[in-house]
């Protein structure tokens, strides 16, 4: 039964990391309803900045993390601006910003490949690797600093779009992109902003996961599985981004601890489907039918 | 002269044009972008080498039984056709992985990550060729049909080929199974190409491979997928010391193609009798001197 419970917080610490990846994933689809595969190349970005920034002891940790964050929100405003904007301009149809976002991850994860190496790189141990003892579970400081991290930004992100003017306009425009336009939203701004954000979450989850496990080029494959999170909340729902991340990080402990670690991935694909079959609109309900 | 290696690639080229040639259908001609089609072509090439080598089924049996197999397993992608959205892209991209994972999990049978040998070489360039042939005659007619005007009227406008009665999730469906039909024909052909299989030849970058085929060359054109297909599989061959290289042209020359221009290579025209015609004469009313370099077809004017 401990383990039961053990696994319970391990998937509830790895699927609080998916649901950053998944936030800002369900940010950009609210508005532009396309799924951004170039998201995980927001993710190496940021881990891979952090790596060299950390490892070379160049700044403070924390400062270092808070750049890498900068520079991968700073890449996704650049991919914003030079690859999804003129496809915007030609009046795109969501294929063509599929095919393009394939284009940037199929071309960054190639990029790191062979400009700095396919080898897996481990960054330098910030944290101490205790665990707290806690009703008789063990649960490591690491774990319980990846939560940390992801509830803090969740909340900071919630604050942003509740409570302040360009929030509201997110909010407006991920409703329908072209009345906000027309009520005096500036999309550029708005959609520079809206990647800023999701640049933000990737780089920050990037870091948390090069810190859990290793940095490596196919990091970024790992935001396919926040792309499955965010369906299974409700594609385009943030809250339901979140809390079928959550669900999805406790399902694949369960999965790795009781039936086989490396059926894991498989099973993750398997629950896909049923939740497709038996209830298309995920958790939160949401399903936006297409606009005429 | 003709060397042994040039009679390879040319036989590689045709099962890259097989595969391609299926997912010009899915991609160009419905409009669905798929990352996991080489799990379409794992499952036709396992299926292929398992019946040859453990139950002597014949050659010629086993390539259509493999595109078979691939068919009744895109079954399972059914549902997430029937929603709006991206739910295909990212059921397709985890199909792929799982299709891998399968293999590499499968025992005796698949071999697991070890791999799957003892098929002769028996897709040699002559059978390749009549293959190929024989695939592209048959998708050239699937795409002038009612069928395929149908997948294009859905391609252009979901919900207006919605409202003039046109079922949109079981035309793609079936866009989807020729496409896995022809990628695991693909598959089995290059069975018995390689004489050994391993789980991680169709990976995620082998999808990229064949789906960038159809961006390049122009989404809604078979004959662009097609020259598309021949120049991307003999690019590799021919800059070997790149190889490191070659997925991020691939990825920045995607982007590229998108940006500047979506329509690809060809756009939507078919490389025909006519489309040179036109071509021919635009390039001489264009150019002044360079116009006879252009191959310029017999009845020009």
């Amino acid at each position: 039964m401990s383990t039961f419970f053990q696994q319970i917080i391990n998937g509830l610490s790895i699927g609080s990391v998916y649901a950053l990846i998944a936030v800002g994933y369900s940010l950009v689809y609210s508005i532009l309803s396309f799924s951004n595969f170039a998201h995980s190349s927001f993710l190496i970005m940021g881990a891979y900045t952090g790596f060299f920034l950390i490892s070379t002891n160049l700044m403070p940790p924390l400062l270092a993390i808070f750049i890498a964050m900068l520079v991968s929100g700073g890449f996704a405003m650049f991919i914003e601006r030079f690859a999804y904007r003129p496809i915007r301009a030609k009046g795109g149809k969501s294929l063509y910003y599929i095919i393009a976002s394939l284009g940037i991850s199929i071309f960054f994860e190639n990029f790191i490949v062979a400009a700095i190496g396919a080898n897996y790189r481990t960054y330098p141990s910030l944290l101490p690797y205790k665990a707290i003892k806690f009703l008789g579970l063990r649960i490591s400081i690491l774990d319980l600093a990846c939560a940390g991290i992801a509830i803090f930004f969740l909340i900071l992100l919630e604050f942003f779009l509740k409570r302040t003017k360009m929030g509201m306009a997110i909010r407006a425009a991920a409703f329908d992109l072209t009345t906000a336009s027309l009520m005096g939203v500036n999309v550029n701004f708005l959609l520079s902003i809206v990647f800023l954000i999701a640049g933000f979450l990737a780089g920050i989850a990037g870091v948390v996961l090069g810190i859990k496990y290793t940095v490596y080029p196919q990091l970024g494959s790992l935001t396919t599985k926040a792309f499955i999170g965010a369906i299974l909340g409700g594609l385009g729902s943030l809250p339901g981004a979140i809390i079928g991340s959550i669900c999805l990080g406790v399902i694949e402990a369960c999965t790795a601890a009781f039936i086989s670690s490396q059926l894991r991935d498989l099973i993750v694909f398997l629950i896909l489907i049923i939740v497709l079959i038996f209830r298309p609109n995920g958790i939160m309900g949401v399903y936006v039918d297409d606009k005429v | 002269m003709v060397s042994s290696y040039m009679l390879s690639v040319l036989t590689l080229i045709c099962i890259n044009i097989v595969a391609v040639a299926g997912l010009s259908l899915l991609t160009g001609f419905t409009g669905l972008f798929s990352f996991g089609h080489s799990g379409f072509m794992s499952i036709g090439a396992y299926t292929a080498a398992i019946l040859f080598v453990k139950f002597n089924m014949p050659y010629w049996a086993v390539l259509p039984l493999g595109g078979l197999a691939a068919c009744l397993v895109s079954g399972i992608m059914y549902p997430t056709l029937r929603l709006k959205g991206d739910y295909f892209a990212i059921a397709a991209l985890g199909f792929g992985e799982s299709v891998r994972l399968i293999m590499d999990n499968g025992g005796n049978l698949t071999g697991g990550a070890r791999g799957f040998g003892g098929m002769p070489t028996l897709t040699k360039w002559p059978e390749a060729l009549l293959v190929a042939a024989i695939a592209l005659v048959l998708m050239r007619n699937i795409i002038r049909s009612r069928f395929g005007r149908t997948l294009i009227a859905i391609r252009e406008d979901k919900i207006a080929a919605q409202s003039m009665g046109i079922n949109v999730a079981r035309n793609q469906y079936l866009a989807l199974a020729i496409s896995a039909f022809y990628c695991g024909v693909a598959g089995a052909m290059f069975a018995f190409f390689m004489t050994y299989l391993q789980p991680s030849m169709f990976d995620v970058a082998k999808s990229t491979e064949l789906s960038s085929s159809v961006v390049f060359g122009g989404i809604g054109s078979l004959s662009g997928s097609v020259i598309a297909a021949i120049v991307l599989t003999s690019i590799p061959e021919i800059f070997r010391p790149l190889m490191q290289w070659r997925m991020v042209f691939y990825g920045l020359a995607l982007v590229l193609t998108i940006v500047v221009k979506p329509t690809g290579l060809m756009g939507t025209n078919e490389l025909s009798f006519g489309f040179l015609q036109r071509f021919a004469r635009k390039v001489i009313s264009v150019g002044k001197k360079n116009s006879q370099a252009t191959t310029k077809p017999k009845g020009g004017k």
